[in-house]
């Protein structure tokens, strides 16, 4: 057989295409497997999360109440009062919402946009009803003097584009002011800054907490003879496996002003019966809770790399003359890094987007900012603001999850 | 642990205060759960032991809550319950079937863009789930499947996925192909191969997987609040509900009901990844 001769199969076709033809034949199989799954969350989970985007700068909902009185503001420069057109495009558009029983939304609208713009509309309702044909720059003027006030025209025309960024401006407490202008609201209503740092803040240091009661259990776990970690495996994955709510439940009776905890520190005299310290309702609350339903998290991928760690690197570390503190942190600690930046990040990640547990033991000054996103979607009905503030979460926890794909590599989660 | 004779004295007292670390973090883990059993048993509708609890006295005790929460008047439990298997099972077998399929394609070394395909199915874990409820509620309010069964099933199958996934994975990655390929070879179909070969040795990393997802699903409380309506209610609802509102011992009956339930859960979990690990092998 001369070597430019090609092998060939049995029926006749050179082996090379046949394989070819048979390893693109399980690709395809292979991908026909993951489909019904992929396009079910391309579907149902990613493009309605990529929909929270249009729907966190779509500003249309002003645009199209008032289509005549954008086109005829057009022309209109902002200096002055608008013209006599842009006037009369007003009264129609706005006779049109009053009819339809929408004037409402309008006004709620351009109250975000000037204050006190609510009660002037609301005026205009009723008299407009008496207007006479022509010249409505004078009746709209006569109705109320801030009519003159050229301030509140501008604040209809700020909300003439069909898109808007001012959601995710509000989210960092700034706005656009008059003049266009990106301003930080003034200091006292800058709450969604302390919720944000608030936020990091506690899910830093339940990581934190985690970490520290994690790493020793997570050693014990991974050291002791198989039959007694077995054991106290148990209660690592009973929480785990625990509804959610029950543990809350639990902390909720435990740290309540009689509850037990309370009880204890009375008992050991660390505080007097009269002034028992309030421990729910508050951060103490939030982070007592958290790091207990949160400590699984941490625990388990730390066991999982430690059971990989030899017992023989530590004895050969300490017959070479490292003190055990040295052989500890010179041996053992490195090799469990891996262990560690999972266990921080997933539980980072978890702490940064909870809600039930804050949202129960939080209180006023323990909420964070998932229960904010709730409160908009469920109470203020200002799903674009939701949505915009979603999204800025959303943004950090995959920045995040970007690291530690980087790090540890997503295939590698364990548990159990 | 037992110490060796020649340990140092200083080495030997942080040994034990290691051990008396491990011991109070376990008992932070574990404790608890244990307060809600007792009290629950409580006669009295406080939510406290009461002097008679603590003096162990029988009066103190009685199931009325127990029966309270199955007989009670206009008690929400019957229907929650009701509505928390339903959803939970069918979200399981959903999310079994997708995620068996999905885990099989991707464990073949054939598979194009693996890792960004396993990053997105894994995501709806991910994602904080208030972003996901969002999501998944402006989805389903479109579709006009909000405040029913079939939304919150869809719902929690995405939930679910990403479980399944992952520990079907887990368990194909030690799994020989060589003998699907020998049952091929024998002329059997593949639908036949994977009914008898396959899924009889991937079966624990399947249930495992379908436990997590059924835990995932019972549980769910967030995406459920945006979701449901009156007819749909669920356990978790009506915990979350009633936490908000008033503590009454009622939930701690409820809650001590799902405790007994996530041990069994946890038993046969235990099973299945031991039976799994001495199927594969891993002995150790």
């Amino acid at each position: 057989m001369s070597s430019e001769q090609k092998i060939l199969s049995t029926d006749g076709i050179p082996l090379e295409e046949s394989l070819k033809k048979a390893e693109k034949k399980n690709k395809i199989k292979a991908f026909l497997l993951v489909t019904p799954l992929l396009l079910f969350l391309i579907i149902t989970y990613i493009i309605p999360i990529a929909d929270m985007f249009s729907r966190s700068i779509d500003d249309k909902m002003v645009t199209n109440m008032l289509p005549k009185t954008y086109k005829a503001m057009e022309q209109w420069d902002g200096k002055e009062l608008p013209p006599e057109e842009v006037f009369e495009a007003f009264y129609l558009d706005y006779k049109i919402l009053v009819k339809n029983k929408t004037a409402g939304k309008l006004q709620t609208q351009l109250n975000y946009e000037k204050n006190g713009f609510k009660s002037v509309l609301k005026k205009l309702a009723r008299k407009q009803k008496k207007f006479e044909e022509g010249n409505y720059k004078e009746q709209i003027m006569k109705v109320h003097k801030r009519w003159r006030n050229v301030d509140y025209w501008r604040a209809i025309k700020r909300r003439a584009p069909a898109y808007t960024y001012s959601k995710y401006l509000k989210g960092v407490d700034m706005y656009s002011n008059e003049d266009g202008k990106i301003v930080q609201v003034s200091e006292d209503r800058r709450i969604h800054r302390i919720l944000w740092s608030r936020t990091l803040e506690v899910a830093f240091f339940v990581t934190l907490f985690c970490f520290l009661m994690a790493y020793p259990i997570a050693h014990l776990l991974a050291t002791l003879p198989m039959k007694y970690s077995n054991l106290l495996m148990i209660c690592v994955l009973l929480p785990f496996w625990t509804s959610l709510l029950v543990r809350t439940a639990s902390w909720m009776i435990l740290l309540q002003q009689q509850g037990i905890v309370n009880d204890f520190f009375v008992w050991i005299g660390l505080v007097t019966n009269d002034n028992r310290p309030e421990m729910m309702y508050n951060k103490t609350g939030t982070y007592v809770a958290m790091t207990q339903i949160l400590l699984p998290f941490m625990v388990l991928p730390l066991y999982s790399v430690m059971k990989t760690i030899s017992p023989s690197l530590m004895r050969a570390g300490k017959s070479l003359g490292a003190t055990p503190a040295v052989a500890f942190f010179k041996v053992y600690f490195p090799l469990t890094i891996p262990g560690i930046g999972a266990g921080c990040l997933l539980v980072f990640i978890l702490a940064i987007g909870y809600y039930i547990t804050p949202a129960l033991v939080g209180g006023a000054s323990g909420t964070l900012i998932s229960n904010q996103i709730a409160y908009h979607m469920k109470s203020t009905l200002d799903w674009s603001f939701a949505s915009a503030m979603g999204l800025m979460l959303l943004t950090g926890v995959l920045v995040i999850y970007w690291i530690y794909n980087k790090l540890v590599g997503v295939d590698n989660i364990k548990l159990g | 642990m037992a110490l060796p004779k020649y340990t140092e004295p200083h080495y030997r007292i942080w040994h034990y205060f290691y051990l008396f670390v491990c011991g109070c973090v376990f008992f932070f883990l574990i404790a608890p759960l244990f307060v809600i059993f007792p009290l629950s048993f409580n006669a009295e509708e406080f939510l406290v032991f009461t002097d008679g609890m603590k003096r162990l006295d029988p009066d103190a005790f009685s199931t009325r809550w127990y029966k309270d929460m199955i007989y009670g008047t206009k008690n929400p439990w019957g229907l929650a319950a009701k509505n928390s298997f339903i959803i939970a099972i069918f979200a399981t077998i959903g999310s079994i079937i997708l995620g068996t399929l999905a885990a099989l394609g991707l464990s073949s070394r054939h598979m194009p863009y693996k890792g960004l395909i396993m990053a997105t199915l894994i995501s709806p874990m991910i994602v904080p789930l208030i972003i996901s409820g969002v999501a998944i509620f402006f989805f389903m309010a479109k579709v006009g499947l909000a405040a029913t069964h079939l939304g919150i099933i869809l719902a929690h199958i995405i939930l679910g996925t990403p479980f399944v996934v992952i520990t079907v994975t887990a368990t194909l990655s030690g799994f020989d192909h060589s003998i699907t390929r020998a049952a091929s070879s024998l002329g059997s179909n593949p639908f036949n191969t994977f009914m008898k070969i396959t899924l009889p040795l991937i079966l624990p990393g399947v249930i495992s997987g379908g436990l997590f997802a059924f835990v995932t699903s019972f549980d769910e409380v967030v995406v459920v609040l945006f979701l449901a309506g009156l007819d749909n209610t669920t356990i978790p609802i009506q915990m979350w509900t009633g936490l908000r509102e008033q503590l009454s011992p009622t939930i701690l009956a409820v809650a001590t009901c799902l405790i007994v339930l996530s041990v069994l859960i946890l038993l046969t979990a235990e099973l299945l990844r031991r039976r799994s690990e001495r199927l594969r092998g891993i002995n150790r």
